[in-house]
């Protein structure tokens, strides 16, 4: 193992740490529904984090379709978590004033300067981009921490409530890219490709560009989700038909996800987005959100390949 | 049968749309792709395995999790409404437009402000609405449209500016896909490029909201609003 994979390993193991608190403080509510199974799945994936990189990757794969079956039966629910007290809050607020975006303004500053250092100079090339992630949340945690003058203990408390309100919908990036990289080893992304190529005649950009693009607005229009048009599409469209044809493909990752994004501005199938909040804000109109955000979604995913069509070749 | 192996697209697009469990939804697929493609259960193991363990990158997000549950627990959320709150004389575009802005640097910076439940509603319409009440009374029609633009300018600065940062999820899906296709890219590189998008999406917000403004003022001086 090289120094940088050891360090990625520690990091997976610190995420491992954060899902099992997640799982013991299930079991701790006696007010949690659903304690075995929300337990199971948060130690279970706490399990593939902490030790996937030693075991066969056939218990892993086993592992997967447990937290798959736990979601699935509606198994895993969300347990109490010590909420701070909003008074309490205001109270802080008021004596820590806008110092306390500090340590969320270094989060996003040491990681890039970590990963700029670790890609210009030679001996530090384990700074990765993605250890750089790790050694900004791990900074930035001891100056909070510094900052506020808490106890370190909150860390475990404040990392575990967070990770409970996103849930078990957290490791859908991960299963997502799983799939991509399934999708392709199993041969979507050819299948796709080959029906694709009747629309897109051979070398044309521009017209590669428009069809990426709105074809991650039209699948994120009908699944609610740009996350897995995303994996979708870069298999069977990103890749034949922009990458191998020259394209840059950090370019077309980058602008794929938000030419997705454009599709979720107008579909009711992203409820929490579009529908929820116009309930929560007594709009009369349960669509008013989506008709105000039409026109700009579209001027936006005309940009995007206007954008894709200069910048990735 | 080449068009056979489309299945797993076809039932991620349907559960996906009949709103079945996600993480269920996608496993399946990928179960059922192994199949189809004529590989033997043991080899689906080692594959979903293999590629779930490499992209645990998509997961670091949880790393910045604690710093951001301490700076909630020390009035994150209550200085962004305190800020907002102390802008005087602006029209209901510019509060909007204020309001798009800072949810625009808040994501480029993964700082979570509670979006509509905790900001939108008990900050933004009020502050927008008040703004508006001075041309006249506001009509149920005209609050749906200030509602509605509030709400959306929630989205457009959560949309179009997470992926600025390295650890956003979003960040990290773009990486661990491309890179599990063989194309390394870096999360540097993916929240570098997705900048331009995020300044755009404010430029759009800026001519958006001039336009509302001026839509607002007519329709309450043509819903014969009292003029002040």
């Amino acid at each position: 193992m090289t120094f940088s994979t050891i360090l990625a390993e520690i990091f997976y193991i610190i995420i491992g740490l954060v899902f099992v608190a997640v799982g013991v403080k299930a079991l701790k509510d006696p007010s949690c529904q659903k304690k075995p199974t929300t337990a199971a799945f948060w130690f279970v994936l706490a399990f593939t984090f902490i030790l996937g990189y030693w075991l066969p990757k056939w218990v892993t794969g086993l592992c997967v379709i447990a937290i798959a079956v736990l979601t699935g039966i509606k198994g895993v629910v969300q347990s109490k978590s010590d909420v701070p007290d909003p008074e309490q809050v205001r109270q802080r607020a008021d004596k820590i004033g806008y110092k306390i975006f500090i340590p969320a303004l270094c989060l996003a500053l040491i990681a890039v300067v970590v990963a700029t250092l670790g890609d210009k100079v030679p001996d530090l090339k384990w700074m990765t981009s993605n250890n750089a992630i790790g050694i900004s949340g791990i900074c930035s945690l001891v100056i909070a921490i510094l900052l506020v003058k808490c106890s370190p203990k909150f860390a475990v408390t404040d990392g575990s409530r967070l990770m409970d309100n996103v849930g078990p919908i957290g490791i859908l990036p991960q299963l997502l890219s799983a799939l991509g990289a399934l999708f392709t080893a199993a041969g979507v992304g050819n299948v796709i490709a080959n029906g694709v190529s009747a629309i897109i005649p051979q070398g044309n950009h521009l017209i590669a560009c428009i069809v990426y693009c709105v074809a991650m607005a039209l699948f994120t229009i009908i699944m609610g989700n740009g996350f897995a048009a995303f994996s979708v599409i870069t298999v069977g469209i990103g890749i034949p038909f922009l990458i191998m044809q020259g394209a840059n493909p950090v370019v077309v990752g980058a602008l794929g996800l938000t030419a997705g994004y454009c599709g979720t501005l107008c579909t009711p199938m992203a409820a929490n987005f579009n529908i929820m909040p116009a309930a929560l804000l007594e709009v009369r109109d349960k669509y008013a959100i989506i008709k105000s955000q039409i026109p700009v979604s579209l001027v936006m995913l005309v940009i995007h390949i206007a954008l894709l069509y200069t910048f990735a070749f | 049968m080449e068009i056979l192996k489309l299945i797993g697209v076809v039932i991620v697009v349907i559960g996906f749309a009949i709103k079945f469990d996600t993480i269920a939804t996608v496993v399946i697929a990928g179960l059922v792709t192994g199949l189809v493609a004529g590989m033997s259960p043991l080899e689906i193991l080692e594959t979903l395995g293999n590629s779930f363990i490499t992209n645990r990158t998509a997961t670091l997000f949880v790393l910045t999790l604690p710093v951001i549950g301490i700076c909630e627990r020390y009035g994150l959320k209550e200085k962004a409404i305190d800020f907002i709150r102390s802008i005087k004389n602006a029209t209901t575009g510019r509060v909007i437009l204020i309001y798009q802005a800072i949810r625009t640097l808040a994501a480029a910076f993964s700082v979570r402000l509670g979006g509509h439940p905790q900001f939108v509603r008990p900050v933004v319409v009020p502050m927008a609405e008040g703004a508006a009440s001075k041309y006249g009374e506001i009509t149920d029609k005209v609050s749906d449209t200030i509602r509605g633009a509030s709400a959306a300018a929630e989205n457009y600065g959560n949309f179009f500016a997470q992926n600025c940062f390295m650890g956003a999820s979003g960040t990290l899906l773009i990486v661990s896909t491309l890179v599990a296709q063989g194309y390394e890219v870096t999360a540097m590189q993916i929240a570098t490029w997705s900048i331009p998008i995020a300044v755009i999406s404010i430029v759009v917000g800026v001519a958006r909201n001039l336009m509302l403004d001026k839509k607002i003022e007519k329709d309450i001086k043509k819903e014969g609003g009292v003029a002040l």
